[in-house]
Formats: structure tokens, C-alpha cells, sequence
């Protein structure tokens, strides 16, 4: 019987069933055509066999991937817990890990009313609890008949459930003043990474100086970078202008597109607003000015927007890439393709773990789309408990419901708090020679510029590491505090940074600033 | 059309095009969530709108979705679920104490006590010490090392990231994985995305499908003339198939994994879903371990397990984890850091699985209903497993073999010659065409045999025995009818 082999390379290759024939013999095949193991010869002489899976036979653009906020110094980070908690004698008694944006890690109490939702969904018996409000109850039904068998257990459509894909739709056109939003063009995703990476793997084509090349800030969120070295695309990088508050400049995007055109095919352009690492709040001009240059340039926008209720500077304000979109009128409107991502894991929520996001897609060819959503369903459906949360935050509690209050004194606090600390620690850190610092305009971290000594330099480079790492790992063995080198999100050559998290608790932070500021003037010191 | 377009002024492409757009994705398929089930979710509109038919609901035989077809979560996991939501209810003299002290003890294992807070990206460690306590449980107290274990987005996630860490080389040398037809087809899926190669073997239907080296044998020594086979996949219990594989064919399998110098991934998800009589989940670990050194200190493993399945059914939470042996220190370095990435996986999710592996025991508070719920949930896909392949098999033109595991029947169906003309005209293949027709007339949604492949010439369908037994009954019966009609009118 005529056997078909499915081939994925796209030639189907006939065998006969019964026929042993084969083109070659095996016996003309190299050792490792044949599977042969490598002989290796091991520490004491013995023979022995090479693993299937070595450094050298993996997937090398895994290799190339980095990804320095959970990077090496995090590692050697946890490692001094575990020291700390053998009982081992350190110069500090605990480790402030304020490499990443994680909240509650630090300290942020969750919204309520979320989580009083997410438990009636997770147990329904609850909704006969009379402690839960009423507000609260309604919305855990709404969900969970959404659900197959009314259940958070069942796998959802995966673009994700339809009415939190509706509410999302109605929250998009209600923060951007009525423009519309088609719940169709909403994707529920892992997290905002996931729907980026989604999108990042469906712009990647070509061989050599046809592949897809993609524009990404630098200083960047190393996911784009990790992102791209996967995929084996090309990362074109345009430089945020430091002097300026890191703000954008159209002539620095030209520049980096047009050499980028040298050697690959820019397609897509990436801004992350408010900023990370940075925490710009890019102007409204700005913004248009981007989209304009993305029309012109013929590039896909991806517009990383995660942050957008952390905006704290004076004069400063969200503005959504849609919304400057659809002002600048049809001859915009109806063409750039652009994609905005959201996360439940940032602005006053800070719900890393549930792993809850979006993506809106616009403009997109109906035909790539067919493709995004097979892509999608592939993986089923983002978590169904993030999904759940997605839900509340685009429909929280209104005025005139029972939580409504008691939401808004939450939230308020802890954007308030955030702002405060975004004051303080620009304002400390400018007190330390040798450290800049610009305005934390928004998003979660600050990013100051700090001086090296000549001496350290050289140190760090006989060591083999980045200046800035080598910094921040002594920062991390002599006081416990965990940061995250410059070098891990890319600066101008000559220049280092790091970026610290604002997170702790404002009398945690005022003490990590203090010891941060000591440590810099002794450092400066031994290294002079 | 474009504004720009309807006014006549020249509009331009766009920027991201079908023929520009990453290949690999276009390759992709996956048959689960595929046509059939896009024209299911239509004609559910259709009749939420009014719209007649012969039929008032349609019924989603197509997913391994036990949840939605009505199965009931396990109380105690919901209750720890709640706990940990919500810690003021920690409070509430309604939730047992076991149910309390577990969610504790996760919740110190979390950033803050908050499950809100990113966990380590290889899971909480806590969590994948609990793992590696029940894999030695379950395998006669072989060790489990947590440093081993990968918690992860369900098992696909944790399939796919393997996979992703395989595939190397260009042409000739380009990476070769092998898989079973018929299989689940997220395995094809990403094999696709990946632009690797797929070595399909063929598993025996006229033997329950069951695993045979020498068909191996044959698809590997045929593989290595157009690629470099590394890889050996197999998913047991089986889907689509059910077959659970032998503890002899399990040893047969890791010693041809040796010889040929392959990377063994076993998909193991199912592996409480066992209903047949002499029939018996035997881990790959297990068996691996029991052939002794020369085989357990080499060959180089990666064992996949889920939420989504077995007694639980949690598909919507993405549990998961892996269980990676012998793998080089290096790679694992890489491994590591390349989840990374992605931060980690989602917190209630990892909870859940923390719970599934270290249930109420005999003598907590939770324990008997734990059991009856358990043993409840178990029995009734043992009896749907067995209905089904006996009704099944009395349709003349069906053959079913039993459904010894997993969820799902895979039976094979005859199909008239003027049926498979009919569907080549337009354009289907036959199976297709035959559950598209049944779905129109019966909205009764199943995946052809094709979305997981089969021996040429020979058709099938997947269904899962999951409805509630009445409705199952009601759905046997409505197959059998339909296959009846179809043969007749295509005769």
C-alpha cells in the first residue's frame, strides 16, 4: 500500500511501504547522517558518547537570545538569598530585587475588588456569600456564562472570550473619546510579551539582505531584542535622545532606517510609550510625527503601551497611537497598519502572575488575519483567569456601585504612591555626583546615567564584563540591592546606566536610594 | 477598499501581505481548531439568531474540553483556587483547613504573598519541589531532582520551547522529528513553525494502534536521506488514538531512542485517563530507570504533563510542567534563560498543578470527597470509553478500537467512492466532507480524520467521549444514523 509522508518542507516524498529500497545505502552516509553518536573522550580517558542535544547541535539562534532583566546578575542575586538564608553573614540582611517591574513583589496590595471577583469565579459557591458586593458578583456571572459549562476551566475561543473582547473594545473607544473599535481587532493574549512575539513572528521573512528588519529604541524592553535574535530577524536600532528626556527624533529614525536599508527589509517600527526603560511620555506631536513617518516609510507599527496609567510628570499625558491615528484623518486612518498592546500587569494592578494582556490590530490585510487567528489557535487560549481580569480592568467598578468607592481610593493610591516615588527618586539620584538622572515621567523605572572611573573601566574589561555590570554586581554583593545594567537594554557607546524599579515602598525606597548614593561615592572613590 | 482607493487616487499595498508574511506560519495548521470548528461557531450564531435548522444546539465533539461539555470542577482545587484569589478568605470558617494551610503555603512561595507577583520564570519552587515528590510517588520512588522540572503554559508550551531548542541545520542537515500518524497536531503544528522536518511512523490500527520499532526503524533509515533525525516524539496514552502503549513497548521504544541516538519526548498528559482492562499508564521515566544505567544515564528525556486532562479537566488554567532528564548543562543553561523570556508562567495555573500533585491526603479533612469526586469524574470516562466503542462498532462501515485512554475515539469509517468523487469536486478532502455533512444535519461537531493524519486511502473522525453519558448516547446514536444515511445516499 502507497504510503503519503506529510513533508513540511513542502516536497512529498512517496516510499513504498514494503520497500526497504532507499536512494542511498546508509552505509555511504556520514556518521552523523546516520545518527552515529560523536565519540567524545571524557575527563579520564574514557569513550564516551555525545549527547543528542549539545551547545553546538541547538536551535543557535536560541544562543543569541538575552534577556538581561532576569539575566546573570539575577542570578547570582538569588543565589545570595539562598546564602543569606543558610545563615551566611552579608554586609545587608535581605535582597531588594529592583531588576523588574513586579508590584506586588514588592509590596503593592492588589485592587479588591479583582480579586473578590477572581475567587467567586474560581469557587461559584461563593456567590452565596453575602460578604461579596453585589457589583462584584454581577460581573463573576457575566464571566463565567461566557465560559463553556460556566467554568474558568474550560478552554476559551482563542482570540479569547468574546464579551471581555467586547468589553476591551468599549474601554478602548471610551479612553480614546469615542473613536470605534471593532472587538474583532482585539486579540486576548499571555500577557502583552505573548502578543508581541505573535506578532513580531508573523512580520519575519526573507534570506540576507531581504530579511524583515525592525525598528526598536535603544535603550529598549529586551523582550524586542530576545525577541528578534529568535527569530533570526534584523534589529534596527534608533536612539532615544537622552539630553532630551529620551525623547524620539524623527531625523534619528530616518537615520537608522535608511542604513538599516543597506543590508535588510525594514518593515516594522516599534514604540514603547510611556517607556521602558526610560519612562518618557511621548508628546502628542511626537506621536504624530511617528505615525506619519511610519505612513511614509511604508512600516507597521507596534505601539507597546503597557504603561499607560503610569504617567505621573506634570505636562505630561497618554495618548494612544489609535486615537492620534484616527485624528490625523482617513489618509492615516485608513492605511497605517498598527498593532497597540495592553497587560494587566502594570499600571495600578500590577497582576504579573495571572499573565493577562491584549493586542488591537488595525488596518490589518483580512487575509493575515485568517493567518493570526490559525496562529493563535494553535496555543487554545491565553489563560482564562487573566482573561477574567482583563475583563475588570476595562469595566471596573462605575460610580454608583457598591465597590466603586473603595476601587477608586485603591487605585488612586497606588498611582499617587508610584508618582511619589517617581519624584523622590529622581530628585535623590540627581544629589549624587556622577549619577543623572532624567524626570521619571511614567512607566515603572528610572534609568540614570552614571559616571565610571577610567580604573573600573579597565577592571571590568580585563574581567571580561560590561563596565556597567561590573558596577552593578559589586552595587548588588556590597548592599543586596539587584539592578539591572544598562548594557542589558543598550545606550550610546561610552555611556552607562542602570535601571531600578520604583516599586518598594516609599520608606524602603528613600533607604535603597540612600545606600545606592553611597555606594556610587565609594565606588567613585576606590576606582579614582 | 480603502478610502484612498474608492476616490481613485493609487492606493498602496499594504505593508503586510499573505505573500510577505512569515512562510512558516502559513504552513501551519491545526485541525482542532480549524475549519469545521469556524463553520461550527457560525452556525451556532445562526441559530442564536433565529436562524432554523435540524437541530437546536451544536454539539463540540471536536476539543478536549471536559469543562465545557459539563464535567465538574474538583471542589477542593477551586477551594485552594479561591484562597489564594482572595486571602481575606482565609478568614471564612467555610474553607476546610487543609484547603487553607495549601494555600498558605503557596502563597509564601509567592513575591509579596501575592499571586499577582511574577514567579521564578522556572516555576515557584516550591511548587517543582511538589512535583518532583509526586513523580517519585508515582514511579516506586525513583528520584526526581526539582531543578529538573519545568513548570509551564500548559504542555504545549513547554512541547513547543523542546522542540524550538532542537531544531538546528540547513537542508539535508536540517533537524528531523519523528511523530506518530496519527497525532495530535500541534506537534505538526509547530514542526511547521518551526521549519523542521516531520518523520511521521506509522501507529498499527489492525493493532490497536499500537507503537511498532520496526515502523521506526523504517521511517528513521528513510528520514536520514533528506534530514537529520534527532527526535523522537510519542504521546501515551495516545491521542487521537487512546492506545496505551505497553510497559514492553515503552522499553522497545527507549532502547531504539539509544540506538538511533534520539532526544525522547514523551507526551504524557493523559496518563490518569486509563480505562481498559489490563491496560496500565507506565511512565517513560519509570521504565527508563528500571533498564538500568546504561540506558537511564544516557538517553536524554523530556516528559510532559498537564492540568488540562486526567480527573482535573482545567484547560483554561495553562498548567503544566516538564520534566527534562540527562539533559546537557549547558543546554539547560540556555533552556533556562530562553524561558526567561516569556517571565513566567501563569501564577494560578502553577497552583493548580501544585495542588494535583499533592491532593488531600487519607487523613485531612478533604480527603473523602476529594476521592469521590475523583473517582466520579474517572469511572464515567471509563464508562463513555466503552459505550462509545461498542456502539460504534455495531454501524456497519465503522470500526472502532477500543478506547483504551486519553479522551477521544478515532474510529475509521468507510466512505463510498461516489462520496470521496463528490468531495474531490469541491475541493475537500473526503473526511472533511463527511463532517462537514454531519454537522450541517446534525450540529454535531467532530475533526476529520485528515487534521491528525492517516494511512492513504483510509478515513476517520476524532470525537471526544466527553458529553455527559445521556447526551453521549443521544450524539452515538446520531453518528450512527448519519453514517447510515450518508453510505446510502452516496451508494
Amino acid at each position: 500500500m502507497a504510503v503519503v509522508l506529510p513533508c513540511v518542507r513542502g516536497a512529498i516524498i512517496p516510499q513504498s511501504f514494503q520497500s526497504q529500497t532507499l536512494s542511498q545505502p546508509l552505509s555511504s552516509l556520514s556518521a552523523t547522517r546516520r545518527g552515529l553518536p560523536k565519540e567524545k573522550m571524557s575527563e579520564n580517558g574514557v569513550l564516551s558518547r555525545a549527547k543528542v542535544l549539545t551547545i553546538d547541535t541547538m536551535n543557535p539562534t536560541v544562543k543569541k537570545v538575552e534577556y538581561a532583566v532576569r539575566g546573570p546578575i539575577v542570578l547570582r542575586a538569588v543565589e545570595l538569598e539562598r546564602e543569606l538564608s543558610e545563615g551566611m553573614k552579608k554586609p545587608f540582611s535581605e535582597v531588594i530585587k529592583a531588576n523588574i517591574g513586579d508590584a506586588h513583589a514588592m509590596g503593592q496590595q492588589p485592587i479588591t475588588f479583582f480579586r473578590q471577583v477572581l475567587a467567586l469565579c474560581s469557587y461559584p459557591e461563593l456567590l452565596n456569600d453575602s460578604t461579596f458586593p453585589e457589583d462584584a458578583k454581577s460581573r463573576a456571572r457575566r464571566i463565567l456564562q461566557s465560559c463553556g459549562g460556566n467554568s474558568m476551566g474550560s478552554y476559551t475561543a482563542s482570540q479569547g472570550i468574546d464579551s471581555v473582547r467586547q468589553d476591551v473594545a468599549r474601554y478602548i473607544e471610551r479612553r480614546d473619546g469615542g473613536v470605534p473599535c471593532d472587538p474583532d481587532d482585539i486579540y486576548l493574549t499571555t500577557g502583552a510579551s505573548d502578543g508581541i512575539v505573535t506578532m513580531l513572528k508573523l512580520l519575519v521573512c526573507g534570506e540576507g539582505a531581504t530579511r524583515t528588519g525592525v525598528m526598536i529604541s535603544i535603550p529598549q524592553y529586551p523582550l524586542y531584542s530576545a525577541a528578534l535574535a529568535e527569530l533570526g530577524a534584523v534589529q534596527i536600532n534608533y536612539y532615544l535622545n537622552e539630553e532630551k528626556c529620551w525623547s524620539m527624533d524623527i531625523s534619528e529614525l530616518q537615520r537608522a532606517l535608511d542604513e538599516a536599508r543597506r543590508h535588510c527589509n525594514p518593515r516594522a517600527l516599534c514604540v514603547i510609550n510611556p517607556g521602558n526603560p526610560t519612562g518618557q511620555v511621548q508628546s502628542r506631536q511626537c506621536i504624530e510625527d511617528v505615525i506619519r513617518f511610519a505612513a511614509n516609510e511604508r512600516l507597521l507599527l507596534m505601539a507597546d503601551e503597557v504603561y499607560q496609567d503610569n504617567v505621573y510628570a506634570e505636562g505630561c499625558q497618554f495618548h494612544s497611537f489609535k486615537k492620534v491615528l484616527f485624528e490625523m484623518g482617513p489618509e492615516y486612518s485608513d492605511t497605517v497598519e498598527l498593532v497597540s498592546f495592553h497587560s494587566t500587569s502594570k499600571c495600578y494592578m500590577g497582576e504579573c502572575g495571572f499573565r493577562g494582556g491584549y493586542m488591537e490590530i488595525i488596518n490589518m490585510d483580512d487575509e493575515v488575519k485568517a493567518q493570526l487567528t490559525k496562529l493563535v489557535s494553535v496555543r487554545l487560549c491565553p489563560p482564562v483567569p487573566g482573561q477574567a481580569l482583563m475583563d475588570l480592568v476595562v469595566n471596573p467598578p462605575q460610580p454608583g456601585e457598591p465597590s466603586h468607592d473603595n476601587f477608586i481610593k485603591e487605585r488612586t493610591a497606588t498611582l499617587s504612591a508610584l508618582a511619589e516615588k517617581a519624584k523622590l527618586t529622581e530628585q535623590v539620584l540627581n544629589t549624587i555626583q556622577g549619577i543623572s538622572c532624567n524626570p521619571v515621567q511614567g512607566a515603572m523605572y528610572s534609568f540614570p546615567r552614571i559616571t565610571i572611573p577610567e580604573k573600573a573601566i579597565q577592571e571590568a574589561m580585563d574581567k571580561g564584563q560590561e563596565p556597567d555590570m561590573f558596577y552593578c554586581m559589586k552595587m548588588l554583593e556590597e548592599t543586596g540591592i539587584c539592578l539591572v545594567p544598562g548594557s542589558g537594554f543598550g545606550q550610546t557607546d561610552g555611556t552607562y546606566h542602570f535601571r531600578m524599579t520604583i516599586l518598594p515602598p516609599t520608606d524602603k525606597l528613600t533607604i535603597l536610594l540612600n545606600k545606592v548614593k553611597e555606594f556610587h561615592q565609594k565606588f567613585t572613590q576606590q576606582y579614582s | 477598499m480603502s478610502q484612498q482607493a474608492a476616490n481613485g487616487v493609487p492606493c498602496r499595498g499594504k505593508v503586510l501581505t499573505l505573500d510577505n508574511m512569515n512562510p512558516n506560519v502559513r504552513r501551519v495548521e491545526y485541525a482542532v481548531r480549524g475549519a469545521i470548528v469556524q463553520r461550527a461557531g457560525q452556525i451556532e450564531k445562526e441559530l442564536k439568531e433565529g436562524v432554523k435548522k435540524p437541530f437546536t444546539e451544536v454539539i463540540k465533539a471536536n476539543i478536549g474540553d471536559a469543562h465545557a461539555m459539563g464535567q465538574k470542577p474538583i471542589s477542593f482545587l477551586r477551594q485552594v483556587l479561591a484562597l489564594c484569589s482572595y486571602p481575606e478568605l482565609l478568614e471564612d470558617n467555610k474553607f476546610p483547613e487543609d484547603a487553607k494551610h495549601r494555600a498558605r503555603r503557596i502563597l509564601e512561595a509567592c513575591g509579596g504573598h501575592s499571586i499577582g507577583a511574577y514567579s521564578a520564570s522556572q516555576g515557584i519552587e516550591c511548587v517543582r519541589q511538589d512535583v518532583a515528590r509526586y513523580i517519585e510517588k508515582r514511579d516506586g520512588g525513583i528520584p526526581s531532582n526539582p531543578d529538573n522540572i519545568y513548570l509551564s503554559t500548559g504542555a504545549s508550551d513547554a512541547i513547543v520551547t523542546m522542540l524550538k531548542l532542537l531544531v538546528c541545520g540547513e537542508g539535508r542537515d536540517r533537524t528531523g522529528v519523528m511523530i506518530s500518524i496519527p497525532q495530535y497536531p500541534l506537534y505538526s503544528a509547530a514542526l511547521a513553525d518551526l521549519g523542521a522536518v516531520q518523520i511521521s511512523y506509522y501507529l498499527d490500527e489492525d493493532k490497536c494502534w499500537s507503537l511498532d520499532v520496526a515502523e521506526l526503524k523504517r521511517a528513521v533509515d528513510a528520514a536520514r536521506q533528506h534530514c537529520n533525525p534527532r527526535v523522537l516524539c510519542i504521546i501515551n496514552p495516545g491521542n487521537p488514538t487512546g492506545q496505551v502503549q505497553s510497559r514492553q513497548c515503552i522499553e522497545d521504544v527507549i532502547r531504539f531512542a539509544k540506538e538511533e541516538h534520539l532526544f525522547l519526548m514523551a507526551d504524557e498528559v493523559y496518563q490518569d485517563n486509563v480505562y481498559a482492562e489490563g491496560c496500565k499508564f507506565h511512565s517513560f521515566k519509570k521504565v527508563l530507570f528500571e533498564m538500568g544505567p546504561a540506558y537511564s544515564s544516557t538517553v536524554e528525556m523530556a516528559s510532559f504533563h498537564s492540568t488540562s486532562k486526567c480527573y482535573m479537566g482545567e484547560c483554561g488554567f495553562r498548567g503544566g510542567y516538564m520534566e527534562v532528564i540527562n539533559m546537557d548543562p549547558e543546554v539547560k543553561a540556555q533552556l533556562t534563560k530562553l524561558v526567561s523570556v516569556r517571565l513566567c508562567p501563569p501564577v494560578p495555573g502553577q497552583a493548580l498543578l501544585d495542588l494535583v500533585v499533592n491532593p488531600p491526603q487519607p487523613d485531612e479533612p478533604s480527603y473523602n470527597t476529594f476521592m469521590k469526586e475523583r473517582t466520579a469524574v474517572l469511572a464515567a470516562l471509563a464508562e463513555k470509553a466503552r459505550l462509545t466503542e461498542q456502539i460504534f462498532n455495531e454501524v456497519p462501515g465503522v470500526t472502532c478500537n477500543p478506547v483504551q485512554g486519553a479522551m477521544y475515539t478515532f474510529p475509521r469509517i468507510a466512505l463510498p467512492q461516489k462520496a470521496i468523487d463528490k468531495a474531490k469536486e469541491e475541493g475537500q478532502v473526503p473526511d472533511m466532507f463527511y463532517c462537514m455533512r454531519l454537522l450541517e444535519e446534525e450540529g454535531i461537531c467532530l475533526v476529520p480524520g485528515s487534521g491528525f493524519g492517516q494511512r492513504e486511502g483510509t478515513f476517520h473522525f476524532r470525537m471526544t467521549i466527553l458529553p455527559p453519558t445521556e447526551k453521549l448516547k443521544i450524539v452515538l446514536q446520531k453518528i450512527s444514523d448519519f453514517h447510515v444515511r450518508f453510505t446510502q445516499e452516496f451508494s
